[in-house]
């Protein structure tokens, strides 16, 4: 029987085929999923902030696109992932507010996206397929056996990428 | 040094907190059953400090639909409140404000849409001119804007705000009602100055 882990906000987890993970309801928060497509062992972390450096008190890595998405790919590669074969899909990053309390130029969910994408092409890992921007939330699936991405969003149905 | 770590409470830090939540939703029920001309029980509001995995369970789960109305505030404090109801009580409000039947699980119209902002503009601003008047500091809030979607969505807005602070998320949940149950939560996020301007100005 394969199942379905759950990844909570600000959180990261592994996941190995048959079994599916999943996020629920991301907002101005990422999803990434992590996978090597022949062992078929991958994960999902839902990071909520860009930069762990730009705060303090970051002690839980898994809130940030930098120390966030490292850390999933450090915690595939000890269980069964080859570094050099890993590919990505990423969701979420909407703005879901027309305004922010921030007056910084870009909303927090492009940072968070931009931070993502920057952190994977440091790591060399390929963005397969991405799903981001826009102003509504996005549940997720990821599928370490196929790579499959769901996506559900509430009044839009379900894509895959 | 800020007074205040929101990883580590002070008990009486949490209190007051706590506190200034009741006397605002206090507050805002009383506006609420003016502008709805009717009678508005509210329960003693619970105030909780969550962590971030628990906040979506705390709202009967992530992909809950609830109606998000946000706002920015500037003056003395900064941050931002929010204001969360779920579906059914926001469809609930809508129909008694304006006198329409509940339009069930149609998605909303942009005129309910504009009650709803209009709603929510009363009841933050209750409660902000409450903690306003406690306090002595001026508080101004920006034009609402509001978001229907799921509750793990929604909140990732205030949680990321919190989350440049800690790893928790101060939250009041409040329980209107009349012959309706209403559910709503308030949603403060003063940056960490603003924490501490809030106390200093209680005598803290």
């Amino acid at each position: 029987m394969s199942e379905m882990i759950k990844v909570g906000m600000a959180d990261l987890k592994l996941c190995k085929a048959p079994n599916a993970i999943t996020t629920l309801g991301l907002g101005s928060c990422v999803g990434i999923a992590i996978r090597d497509p022949q062992t078929k062992v991958g994960g999902l972390a839902h990071i909520m902030l860009p930069d762990s450096k730009s705060i303090s008190g970051n002690h839980n890595t898994a809130k940030f696109a930098d120390t966030g998405v490292r850390e999933l790919v450090n915690l595939i590669v000890k269980n069964g992932g080859n570094r050099t074969r890993l590919e990505s899909k990423i969701a979420g990053g909407a703005k879901m507010f027309a305004f922010s309390s921030k007056s910084d130029l870009m909303s927090v969910g492009d940072r968070n996206v931009e931070a993502v994408k920057k952190v994977l092409a440091e790591l060399r890992i390929p963005i397969r397929a991405q799903d981001t921007g826009d102003s509504y939330g996005r549940t997720v699936e990821y599928y370490p056996e196929s790579g499959d991405y769901i996506i559900k969003s509430v009044g839009k149905g379900q894509k895959k990428i | 040094m800020a007074k205040i770590d929101l990883n580590n409470l002070d008990t009486m830090y949490f209190d007051v907190l706590r506190e200034i939540g009741n006397i605002g939703a206090g507050n805002a029920t009383t506006a609420l059953a003016q502008l709805l001309n009717t009678k508005i029980d509210m329960k003693v509001p619970k105030a909780e400090l969550l962590d971030f995995s628990q906040v979506g369970q705390a709202m009967g789960g992530e992909e809950q639909i609830m109606a998000g109305i946000y706002l920015v505030v500037e003056g003395d404090i900064h941050g931002s409140i929010m204001f969360l109801l779920e579906e059914k009580s926001a469809r609930t409000l809508i129909s008694m404000l304006m006198g329409t039947p509940d339009g069930g699980t149609e998605s909303f119209t942009e005129m309910e849409i504009s009650a709803l902002k209009e709603i929510g503009n009363i009841i933050t601003g209750s409660y902000l001119n409450s903690l306003s008047m406690l306090t002595n500091l001026k508080i101004i809030p920006s034009i609402p804007d509001i978001s229907i979607d799921m509750a793990g969505a929604i909140m990732s807005v205030p949680a990321i705000e919190f989350g440049e602070l800690g790893d928790k998320i101060l939250l009041i949940e409040t329980e209107f009602s009349d012959d309706i149950k209403l559910n709503g939560y308030f949603i403060l996020v003063p940056d960490l100055e603003s924490y501490d301007k809030i106390l200093t100005s209680l005598g803290m």
